[in-house]
């Protein structure tokens, strides 16, 4: 039970094509196809890859180099693949790395000026990114990019380089068959089922020998893509006696979407963690001289490994750089953390000295004052920041006690006899 | 905002008119649109992004008169490797400017109030463009106090403004310093006593506050206990910037990012958090 | 002596007396006047008065070997001057000069003390309000001593 609400999200129905909220079954080798039809359309795809032990996205030029066959096994402070003996694409669920890495990446050149007789000029880099389509969005992901959407795009000023890579990108989600070992979008609303602004969402259904994958066409741009690739696979069939070309889709039946039902409500089930998020806003304004700061204080190294993997974090810093002749000069952005020591620094020193400020800034940032300054929550749950924690802090076990009175730091003393 | 380029992060070309040195670390520069930009309109209390090329960016109030926007005029005190950069310009040497930015004292709200300025060091330079546009209207306000204090009397900012305001008759100025040698005629005190001196109707007076936090802690807490409403009591201030666009996330201070929803804030919303240490 | 009583009723030191103390003290005090540079009091003298100042400002100095005399605080209208009457050995801290014309009420410090020995209620009294003096005092010294404004 959910008392995190999220904004609803409107989708407009194709002009001709599959309807929107229409499903479909598919092999799962014809994802092959759905990638090459995204590559035809212009698309870089970013996808799930396999690489130093951990699942990272990354542009793939076939489906071939997604990772088949491996799920991940997370915990406080531990990140591990683990083989399955199948060839499962999405047992997985989220790495170390989110889509903000494509949509806010972490290093920009903003301009460049050359000194002038006049003084300077200035000029704006030629920012052409490449059109993304990114395949396996899981649910708190997707809420992610909404919560960056929001932060970025809709506020009083429009960040253009998010804004560039956020237009034209295709998202293909993936709603979750099994949970991940940290992560809690039950509790905040925002999974198994991926419920964002999603092109296409696919199911993993893997049973009684066939590995099959359900897909929903979320806009029309999902079910023109939808189109495209099945127009990519009108092939003779080898099985088909009187050489009918054979789609890459069929129509949903029932049985099959009530086992992608199925399989989302078990990953819902293997939900390893809840949030209780209610009131958290207020929970958080008043709690701030709660001694279970300085509790968490203790262990927090302030390595600042949170903010990198979080989905939604949004900070940066500027950088100013000259050449050696002094001539010419650059402002670069890059992604910066609250728990760096100089993020508050004015005049003489930061205003956020120690760690213990430095770790509830972040912490009431994100489940707090994100409400006050977006009208949502910051945390989606997808539990990235309780996996690739080297002392493993789990946030909801921070808020938990929280929420629990300060405890008396001195037991009351015996009576007199 | 027709001089602000159309991206808020580019930086336009100003040049420096006039430096004048105010004390050993405060400098005031005056600067013009170079390459015929049109001078951009301000709001008491807003601040630029002032560019030293190839050495960086601060946020700097503008201290000027926003009657007279053509002339960019900038307070500040040469503490860092940006500003000692700028007190090195002279005139004809360039800037870049990216602005104006941020929220303004409410000098339109507090028409028909009595006004208080309270101003602690170089906070005197961002409130001095508010009480230009309060003596420029002047009837429109009751009775108008400036409350200013700073460390020594070699210090004292804007001597000239500060004779000028006192001669006209119908501003209160108290000046006061922390500490001073013998030949100093003026007081010698904090800003928070000075304050007790000042005449003013409580129930009827818009604060509005800049300088050192604690000052402002200790401002706020005279004039509440004088009677001025909490919502009433405006406050400047100053966090950690690079964007200046509400994106970088530096300066937030709880809810408020203090680029945008600042630097100009009500007391009533900060009192909290302010003495919270570190939030 | 009787025209200084509806003045001293006003003022917030007497706030809260009863009517025989603030009789009391009204038969302790007079009228004084100080032209600007006149010695209010010097430091070591025996600390027999203390002022509440009308008009003008007093300011209250130290004089250091070297750095020359030191104004460490200024007393304006309204305000208390002097508490060493109260506290032993009694004798001035500090001294105090006129740095404008200055109108003040000065009270004999020594009449009042042997009074507050002899009526306790009256002591408590008259120690309660010195103490709000000297909390103010400290305090404003204390930020004084922060050097907020410092220069880097």
């Amino acid at each position: 039970m959910t008392q995190v609400t999220w904004p609803a999200v409107t989708r407009r129905d194709s002009a001709g094509g599959m309807e929107v909220g229409a499903r479909a079954v598919m092999d799962a080798a014809e994802l092959a196809d759905l990638v090459d039809a995204l590559r035809a359309e212009g698309y870089t795809v970013i996808a799930p890859t396999l690489r130093d032990g951990a699942i990272v996205y990354d542009a793939i030029e076939s489906a071939a180099e997604l990772p088949r066959g491996w799920e991940d096994v997370q915990a406080p402070g531990s990140y591990r693949l683990r083989r399955r003996d199948d060839q499962a694409l999405f047992a997985h669920t989220v790495g170390p790395q989110s889509w903000k890495r494509l949509l806010h990446p972490p290093r920009m050149r903003l301009w460049q000026a050359a000194r002038t007789a006049e003084g300077f000029t200035v000029a704006p880099d030629d920012d052409v990114p490449p059109r993304y389509a990114f395949l396996g969005v899981r649910g708190c992901d997707l809420q992610a990019i909404a919560v960056q959407d929001r932060v970025l795009l809709e506020g009083a000023h429009v960040d253009p380089i998010y804004r560039a890579r956020r237009a034209p990108a295709f998202v293909v989600a993936v709603h979750c068959g099994r949970a991940g070992g940290t992560c809690f979008c039950v509790s905040m609303g925002t999974g198994p089922r991926a419920a964002g602004a999603f092109d296409l969402a696919l199911t993993e259904l893997l049973e009684d020998g066939r590995h099959r994958l359900l897909v929903e066409v979320g806009s029309a741009r999902g079910a023109a893509m939808l189109a495209a690739m099945d127009a990519l696979d009108a092939k003779p069939a080898a099985d088909a006696p009187d050489g009918a070309t054979r789609r890459a889709t069929a129509p949903a039946t029932d049985a099959d979407v009530a086992a992608g039902d199925a399989a989302v409500a078990r990953a819902a089930e293997q939900m390893g963690r809840t949030m209780d998020a209610a009131g958290l806003r207020e929970l958080l304004a008043g709690t701030l001289d709660h001694p279970r700061w300085a509790d968490v204080a203790s262990r927090c190294l302030t390595c600042a490994n949170c903010t990198m993997v979080c989905p939604t974090c949004f900070c940066t810093t500027v950088e100013d750089v000259t050449d050696l002749t002094g001539d010419h000069a650059e402002r670069w952005r890059r992604w910066d953390s609250c728990f760096t020591l100089d993020f508050s620094y004015i005049h003489g020193g930061s205003v956020r000295a120690s760690g213990l400020s430095r770790y509830r800034q972040w912490l009431t940032h994100k489940l707090g004052t994100w409400h006050d300054q977006f009208g949502t929550s910051g945390c989606v749950g997808c539990g990235r920041c309780i996996a690739w924690c080297p002392v493993g802090i789990d946030l909801t076990e921070e808020i938990a006690a929280l929420r629990r009175p300060p405890e008396a730091a001195v037991p009351p003393p015996a009576e007199a006899p | 905002m027709e001089a602000v380029a159309a991206d808020p992060m580019l930086p336009a070309p100003w040049r420096v008119a006039r430096v004048r040195r105010d004390t050993a670390d405060t400098f005031t520069l005056d600067l013009a649109p170079a390459g015929g930009a049109a001078p951009a309109p301000f709001a008491p209390g807003q601040f630029n992004m002032l560019w030293a090329f190839g050495v960086g960016e601060v946020p700097i109030s503008i201290s000027g008169d926003p009657a007279r926007p053509a002339v960019l005029r900038h307070t500040t005190r040469a503490v860092g490797t940006v500003t000692r950069a700028m007190a090195r310009l002279r005139r004809g040497g360039v800037l870049g400017v990216r602005g104006p930015f941020g929220s303004a004292w409410p000098t339109d709200e507090a028409e028909g109030a009595d006004v208080v300025l309270v101003a602690g060091g170089i906070g005197l330079a961002p409130l001095r463009p508010a009480l230009l546009r309060i003596l420029a209207r002047r009837r429109r306000y009751g009775r108008v106090v400036v409350a200013y204090g700073t460390r020594t009397p070699a210090d004292v900012l804007f001597r000239d403004d500060l004779q000028r305001w006192q001669a006209r008759g119908d501003v209160e100025v108290l000046v006061t310093v922390d500490r001073a040698a013998g030949g100093w005629a003026g007081r010698v005190g904090v800003v928070p006593s000075v304050l007790r001196l000042a005449s003013f109707d409580p129930a009827r007076t818009v604060a509005m506050v800049c300088g050192p936090e604690v000052m402002m802690r200790f401002a706020a807490q005279e004039l509440l206990r004088r009677g001025v409403a909490p919502a009433r009591i405006h406050v400047s201030v100053e966090r950690n910037m690079k964007c200046a666009v509400g994106f970088c996330g530096h300066c937030q201070l709880g809810p408020d990012f203090v680029c945008r929803d600042g630097p100009v804030l009500p007391w009533a919303r900060l009192a909290t958090r302010l003495l919270v240490p570190e939030v | 002596m009787n025209t200084l009583e509806p003045i001293l009723a006003e003022h917030p030191f007497l706030h809260g007396l009863a009517p025989a103390h603030v009789s009391l003290l009204v038969g302790c005090a007079s009228n004084v006047v100080f032209q600007p540079g006149e010695t209010v009091f010097r430091e070591g003298d025996p600390a027999d008065d203390f002022f509440i100042v009308r008009e003008g400002d007093v300011g209250v100095e130290l004089h250091v070997p070297g750095q020359g005399t030191m104004t460490i605080a200024t007393v304006g209208a309204g305000e208390i001057l002097g508490w060493s009457w109260l506290v032993p050995p009694h004798r001035c801290a500090f001294s105090a000069r006129a740095a404008t014309r200055v109108r003040a009420i000065s009270f004999d410090g020594a009449c009042l003390r042997d009074k507050c020995d002899r009526d306790p209620a009256l002591g408590y009294e008259l120690l309660k309000r010195v103490a709000m003096v000297m909390a103010d005092r400290l305090q404003a010294t204390r930020l004084q001593l922060l050097d907020l404004y410092e220069r880097h």
